[in-house]
């Protein structure tokens, strides 16, 4: 697939998603002093009525959404990933146990985030969403992806949390290619025998690279965007376990419990092929230059190269 | 108001004392639970049940209902006792309480309990939920109101406070806070444990209307929830004076029955004491 040539931060597609929405009457959306930010201000400048302003306090904001959704509103929450984690426990208990329709949108995940430093970068939302039992946990890569994925949740009779990311990443997706995602389904980007690289957020353009560059070198890689963590596509796995033989993950999340751990899980115990994983290594980020960042965290597509050449080798090994 | 004739009052204490026994046995057969906190809030959950909340027994989910958030989530065996007594629960399903596949759990939980609108268990969320129920109502134009049932220990939550900031802000007129003051949470007194102090003035501070009663006077209870239900100026937070324990005196004012079941010699002493 050809990747078009402007670039889109993901969050600009969970705004305009809300647009989208908002003809269904029960969808309200709730924000904590960040709708600038996470772009839900645009949903509360058409549609003032629908939207409740939750002030600095997240954990109040989660189980008034929960009592909307009780009372057949379909709420979408948002704030910075990292906050959202503040309020887990009312995510656990409030949201997710009584099965409650509450979208949780958490954008500025990730070292990507940059400068603001380590406490805005939110490495393990991924890790602690998915242990939720009933929670769909998506990560989309660019903006046109989150956003057609945002409005297929309004089909999801259950929570979710979505990450979103702050900068602007060349886009993956266009207005053709987007038809074909998926809650649930890896998105193939392209097909190969050697491996088989999952990637999700702003590490599937690494990973596009990565490909890229592996290519010169004779090495086909099967490209996968698993924008959706939770539920894990298992089919897609058996496929491709099958037919690449080895795997690379890549997230800008701790390699503890996030895209890297969920297929772990799945290989150890249905097909034990290599895998090795690209993500942040058990470490807090700190500030800096997004790109300085990524390559202090091991997260470029180099890094991507170098996992890919390894887990080949490895299928080797006796 | 004030009207209500002494016979109808009569009624509603009868009923209290057949929802206390059924606290204490309930809670003797499960050999767990929490007696203490349901002797306290069950004065008034009778009160707004027999007299104020508008809700269809056999229609729990009927969809213009006002709410009851049973915050207090441990306090379940109150909320199963009263709806044993208003018959959406029968005598089996409240003996089973807190075993496999009961529909009572151990905190009450609205996925499992017709009539429970609201799954507890963790201190501090109900006015939140309370509160998202309120918006709700009146997004869609409807009349109904919203009862929250709190702790007195549980508005050590900072998260009640975040709710009663929100609710004064987003003038909730419709939600209600019933805040049982029993002066007791799990170790031991509040006083010992972490004393909030006058927790009317602090709801009054966030622009909460506040009345102050006798958590174990039927008259007194009725009189307030009704004028509560009949004012549109909420949100109004109605401190209930009670007596952890209310009506066994062994367990009066007495921490250890905070989640503490009687045992067989005790239960036969309470139900003695009321019958």
């Amino acid at each position: 697939m050809s990747a078009p040539s402007n670039g889109g931060a993901s969050r600009d597609g969970y705004g305009r998603a809300l647009l989208r929405l908002a003809n269904d009457p029960r969808v309200v959306v709730l924000e904590a002093d960040l709708g600038k930010s996470t772009k839900s201000c645009h949903f509360r400048d058409e549609y003032p009525e629908r939207t409740v302003s939750m002030g600095i306090a997240e954990q109040n904001m989660m189980i008034v959404a929960a009592g909307m959704a009780s009372s057949g509103k379909i709420p979408f929450a948002s704030t910075f990933a990292i906050f959202t984690e503040r309020a887990f426990e009312q995510v656990r208990n409030g949201i997710a146990r009584p099965g409650l329709q509450v979208h949780i949108c958490g954008s500025h995940g990730g070292i990507h985030t940059g400068s603001d430093g380590s406490s805005a970068q939110s490495i393990e939302d991924l890790a602690i969403y998915r242990s939720i039992p009933k929670m769909t946990v998506m990560h989309p890569c660019d903006d046109i992806s989150a956003e057609e994925l945002t409005v297929q949740l309004l089909g999801i009779d259950g929570p979710s949390y979505m990450r979103t990311a702050r900068n602007i990443v060349p886009r993956t997706y266009d207005d053709e290619s987007k038809l074909g995602l998926r809650i649930g389904e890896g998105s193939v980007l392209a097909e190969g025998e050697d491996v088989a690289i999952f990637a999700c957020g702003v590490m599937v353009e690494r990973s596009r690279e990565a490909a890229s560059i592996l290519q010169k070198e004779g090495v086909n890689c099967t490209l996968v965007d698993m924008h959706t963590i939770k539920p894990l596509d298992e089919d897609l796995l058996a496929r491709l376990s099958r037919q690449c033989g080895s795997f690379v993950t890549a997230e800008d999340h701790s390699v503890i419990g996030g895209l890297g751990s969920s297929i772990a899980e799945w290989i150890s115990t249905n097909n034990p092929i290599p895998l090795e994983m690209v993500g942040v290594k058990d470490r807090f980020g700190e500030s800096g230059g997004t790109s300085e960042l990524m390559e202090k965290m091991s997260l470029t597509s180099e890094d991507i190269c170098k996992s890919v050449r390894k887990s080949i080798n490895r299928k080797n090994v006796p | 108001m004030g009207d209500v004739d002494a016979g109808r009052i009569a009624e509603l204490e009868e009923m209290a004392r057949l929802c206390r026994v059924d606290i204490v046995k309930m809670t003797n057969a499960a050999g767990a639970g929490h007696p203490g906190g349901s002797l306290s809030a069950i004065d008034s959950m009778v009160a707004l049940y027999g007299m104020v909340l508008r809700f269809d027994t056999n229609n729990p989910s009927w969809e213009d209902r006002d709410r009851f958030i049973m915050s207090k989530g441990h306090a379940s065996p109150a909320m199963y006792a009263i709806l044993h007594q208003m018959g959406v629960l029968n005598e089996a399903d409240i003996m089973g309480f807190r075993t496999l596949g009961s529909v009572c759990q151990g905190h009450v939980d609205m996925n499992w309990t017709d009539g429970v609108d609201f799954s507890a268990g963790s201190l501090g969320m109900g006015l939140s939920f309370g509160l998202g129920c309120a918006l709700s109502a009146r997004m869609d134009n409807s009349e109904r109101k919203i009862w929250v049932m709190v702790g007195d220990g549980e508005t050590q939550e900072g998260q009640i406070w975040e709710a009663a900031m929100a609710a004064d802000f987003h003038k909730a007129t419709s939600l209600r806070a019933i805040v049982d003051r029993n002066r007791i949470q799990n170790d031991d007194f509040m006083g010992v444990q972490m004393e909030i102090g006058d927790i009317g003035a602090k709801f009054a501070s966030f622009g909460w209307q506040v009345k102050e009663v006798n958590g174990h006077d039927m008259k007194s209870l009725v009189d307030v929830f009704q004028w509560a239900d009949s004012s549109d100026f909420g949100p109004i937070a109605i401190i209930v004076n009670t007596i952890k324990g209310k009506g066994v005196s062994f367990m009066e004012d007495n921490p250890e029955f905070h989640g503490k079941a009687p045992d067989n010699e005790e239960l036969e002493r309470a139900l003695e004491e009321l019958s």
